[in-house]
């Protein structure tokens, strides 16, 4: 009946899972409860959950990340306390089956549940405003991806109680993930939350790229587009062209584990080297799908606060492309200690290296463009040259991997862990922490506490160095990834500075947590009444804040880079002339259950077929099924805000601005 | 700190392979320091010099292009690149992990397999094998065959330089070569399950003479390793255990290597 489900999935005697499952369902039912007592739940229904509106749901996007960071980053403490104890005989207090999940899932969270979902929601957030239109191409579309996205959260988040996570590393490679040596449930449970949540991603970049290439302001062609919307053009074209290798590499391993295929097994002519190209075929397209919007929003901010346009827009334009078409082209430097032979290992170390020619164009782009500025030292510009500065290191020690025979050494060391999280640390989170930062005021119409986002931004500024610069010595020192326990004892003083760094970085987070609380306590204070608090230069700064259900009550009319900074420039009057009195109707989507009734369905379908319960995998099937017909045959999908609300809406918000 | 990293790993390369890795993780990385530290500097300075209280600071509020500033900043990575490619490319060849390492002396043949969680080096030539300790003459490059019973490893010995992956059913090749007597610690570097952390096994380099001797008394201590003491290795799944063998059936590596005793340990159940 319950396939291979039984109280026995549960593990009662590991203290750490139940403690840590039973204070997030506590918090859970605390949060139910008060959205019920307060009578939340038709606001919830309307204005989140059923809503398809892109900024709401890059909110939820930024949520959902935010909630996942603290997920994986407790894994994180976990690894690096178990880390600072097991040296010589001891044995710390994480068992290997235990330890083995908790890295496989911080790598498997980190880059699906949080990177992706910041990057995403960053995007969906920006996109459209920054575009100068009212939505994304397909506003529906956009809430089932999310609603994908949060099923599988959903589904990572169960194995930690029912069942257990995969022991094989973030990337399962097998044979270790087939069935012969990872029979369990902890495989399955990755393998699925990673197919749904990834054809929530698939859908998303064809949105989202859909939207670049077919909906913009009237005016607007390609090299008028804002740098962000570049970056997110070219971190869309490889979610599109990437993210069907990942789910076809995944199908072939399910059937291998499901049906006895042998695609990557040991016998019957499995080939488990094919799962690794594939699966780096998509991994490292990947690791530019997140950094290439990070570099999007260092390029905003740069501008914006050093109040100059971009030092040459048309190289870093070119370098966006460049890294994106290269990004294709270097999958193999992930396994140059397979015995490809040296000219394979040649062509893919060299065909890395030029990557980091844009890449250092781009650095270069970004000083001279704080050359000549008036740099205003706001928390998004703090994140940006902590990422300038620590970036190039990173970048430093890739090209250096790059190398193949520098990489025979190098390869799966600390050293190797050190350089992923200086990129992913140093690039990616400060990007999005940036890009929070000053996006955020457009998202809720006050701005963020400035004093304690700075103190946050030291934290994880001095936590990543010594969270990671020991582990590049200990890479250096032989100490390799993945040890639950090591021998040698002049490693541990090393892994006790990377725990105080890692302690700093959780010091962030809570002050991260801080600092929220504290903007909105203090948000009729910091109230961004003009839309424009950082005297911006692209459009999303040029509608109120936050902006309404429609984005534009007139949609801008542009003829050049950075257009709201050119309007801005034009004298009173002719600003004045300009505005248009009159206002039409706006038709705008209605509000859709869809995505979030697909996600249960998708949710069901996924622990179901996890656990091998055949007929609640059908039930989930056949659901999703009918949820999509009756999507299908909707007629009403659209509403229209009437001419005299929009109008009633400019008049109150000209007011506002008048007031100060 | 920084000096205990350069007193052991591989920034104390004991061998050939070693030492032209370290020289070229040194070198590249000081090229590149060439740059990155400016940059930094730069970057700093640039933010620092151009804040906006900062009266003496020339604004430019339009400036956007400049055609000999971007030529200059395409060329400097470029340049590097270009630079370091050619270093990649001559160093692939000539530390390509199946060339043989030049010297006067033949190369001593070993196989290798993983084991869940053991290493097992087979001495063809000598007729011996020897589980969890590598002892082999210094001065004498080593050519070894490589595979994996079950999952992938890697083998690798720090301070004698390259690691190369253990694969079921594939075989890989890599030369090495200990200058001095001196034991060295080996590992994987591939994760390959629970017992992954103390896959670790001593590479123990000796002068010649010791090495001969330790054939001979290897010889006379007895052990065979057939299909079935195989088997029972295999099956023993755990990472421990100093063994050697007197005697090693003929061909075990190759029918290992091409899949006809592929094997499942049963402690890989739930």
């Amino acid at each position: 009946m319950l396939g291979r489900l039984s109280w026995a999935a549960i593990p009662f005697d590991v203290p750490v899972v139940m403690i840590a499952a039973g204070s997030v369902g506590f918090i859970i039912f605390c949060v139910l409860v008060l959205v019920t007592v307060k009578g939340w739940w038709p606001y919830v229904w309307r204005e989140w959950i059923t809503s398809v509106d892109h900024k709401r749901i890059g909110v939820m996007y930024l949520i959902l990340a935010l909630l996942m960071l603290v997920r994986g980053f407790s894994d994180a403490m976990l690894m690096r306390s178990q880390l600072a104890l097991a040296a010589g005989h001891a044995q710390g207090y994480l068992p290997p089956e235990h330890y083995d999940q908790i890295f496989s899932a911080h790598g498997t969270i980190m880059i699906f549940f949080v990177a992706m979902p910041f990057v995403v929601g960053l995007m969906n957030f920006v996109l459209p405003l920054q575009l100068g239109v009212r939505d994304v191409a397909f506003p529906v579309l956009n809430s089932v991806s999310f609603w994908l996205t949060a099923a599988g959260v959903l589904l990572v988040n169960v194995s930690l109680v029912v069942g257990e996570f995969a022991r094989t590393g973030w990337l399962a490679y097998p044979p270790l993930s087939e069935v012969a040596y990872s029979p369990g449930v902890g495989v399955d449970y990755y393998l699925w939350s990673l197919q749904i949540s990834g054809l929530g991603t698939l859908l998303s970049g064809i949105n989202l790229l859909t939207t670049i290439l077919k909906l913009r302001a009237p005016g607007m062609g390609y090299r008028q587009m804002p740098i962000f919307c570049w970056t997110a053009l070219a971190s869309n074209l490889l979610i599109v062209a990437s993210f069907p290798i990942l789910t076809a590499t995944f199908a072939m391993l399910l059937l291998d584990r499901y049906c006895g295929f042998h695609f990557f097994t040991n016998d019957l002519g499995g080939n488990p080297m094919m799962y690794v190209n594939l699966i780096w075929s998509w991994g490292h397209p990947e690791v530019y799908i997140l950094i290439l919007p990070a570099f999007g929003v260092f390029s905003e901010v740069v501008a914006t606060f050093s109040g100059r346009p971009l030092f040459g827009r048309r190289s870093m334009i070119m370098a966006t492309m460049a890294i994106c078409v290269l990004s294709f082209l270097v999958w193999l430097h992930h396994f140059f200690t397979m015995g490809a032979g040296a000219d394979v290992n040649a062509f893919f170390g060299i065909a890395t290296m030029i990557i980091a020619v844009p890449t250092g164009v781009k650095i270069f782009n970004w000083l001279f463009t704080l050359y000549g500025g008036r740099i205003r030292f706001t928390v998004p510009v703090y994140w940006t040259i902590g990422f300038m500065v620590t970036f190039v290191i990173g970048g430093m020690t890739g090209v250096l991997m790059a190398i193949p025979p520098a990489d025979f050494v190098l390869h799966n060391s600390l050293f190797l862990i050190a350089h992923f999280h200086n990129v992913a640390i140093g690039g990616v989170v400060f990007g999005v922490m940036a890009g929070i930062s000053y996006w955020f005021p457009k998202a809720f119409g006050f701005t963020l506490n400035e004093r304690l986002g700075k103190a946050v931004f030291w934290c994880w500024f001095f936590g990543f160095y010594l969270a990671f610069m020991p582990l590049y010595v200990l890479g250096l020192m032989g100490a390799t990834r993945r040890m639950q326990h090591y021998s040698n004892l002049h490693w541990q003083p090393l892994m006790l500075v990377a725990l105080g760094g890692a302690l700093l970085i959780l010091l962030g987070i809570a002050l991260t947590i801080v600092q929220f609380a504290v903007s909105i306590r203090d948000r009729h204070r910091n109230r961004d009444v003009t839309g424009d608090p950082w005297n911006g230069r692209t459009l999303e700064w040029s509608t109120p804040s936050p902006p309404p259900a429609w984005n534009f009550s007139n949609l801008p009319q542009v003829d050049r880079a950075d257009a709201f900074w050119a309007m801005k420039q034009q004298p009173r009057a002719a600003q004045d002339r300009n505005v248009t009195r009159t206002y039409e109707a706006i038709p705008i989507p209605r509000n859709n259950p869809t995505g979030f009734f697909l996600a249960f369905c998708a949710v069901l379908l996924g622990f179901s077929l996890i656990w091998r319960i055949w007929w609640g995998a059908e039930l989930g099937l056949l659901g999703a099924i009918v949820v999509c017909l009756i999507q299908a045959w909707r007629t009403d999908g659209e509403t229209e805000v009437p001419a005299d609300r929009v109008a009633a809406f400019e008049r109150l918000n000209g007011l506002k601005e008048r007031a100060v | 700190m920084l000096l205990a990293s350069c007193q052991e790993g591989v920034l104390d390369p004991q061998g050939p392979v070693g030492k032209a890795e370290r020289v070229i993780l040194l070198n590249a990385t000081a090229i590149m320091l060439a740059v990155v530290i400016p940059v930094i500097v730069l970057t700093l300075a640039f933010a620092w010099w151009f804040r906006a209280r900062n009266s003496r600071a020339r604004y430019r509020p339009d400036w956007e292009y400049s055609g000999r500033i971007e030529m200059i900043i395409w060329s400097i990575p470029a340049l590097i690149i270009l630079f370091l490619g050619g270093i990649a490319w001559t160093a692939s060849h000539d530390l390509d992990p199946p060339k043989p390492i030049a010297a006067s002396t033949a190369p001593l043949d070993i196989e290798v397999i993983s084991l869940d969680w053991r290493w097992l080096f087979i001495y063809p030539h000598e007729g011996i094998a020897s589980l969890n300790r590598l002892v082999v003459p210094a001065g004498v490059p080593i050519r070894f065959r490589l595979t994996s019973t079950t999952v992938m490893n890697s083998f690798f010995v720090p301070q004698l330089g390259s690691q190369i992956y253990t694969m079921p059913n594939m075989v890989t090749h890599l030369n090495l070569e200990a200058d001095r007597p001196g034991t060295f610690e080996g590992l994987s570097a591939q994760f390959s399950g629970d017992g992954f952390s103390d896959m670790r096994f001593d590479l123990v380099s000796t002068e010649a003479d010791a090495f001969n001797d330790w054939v001979s008394t290897t010889k006379a201590q007895g052990g065979v390793l057939d299909a079935s003491t195989f088997a029972e290795l295999v099956k023993a799944a755990k990472a421990d255990g100093v063994r050697t063998f007197a005697q090693v059936s003929e061909g075990l590596f190759d029918s290992i290597s091409s899949g006809h005793m592929a094997a499942v340990p049963p402690q890989r159940g739930q």
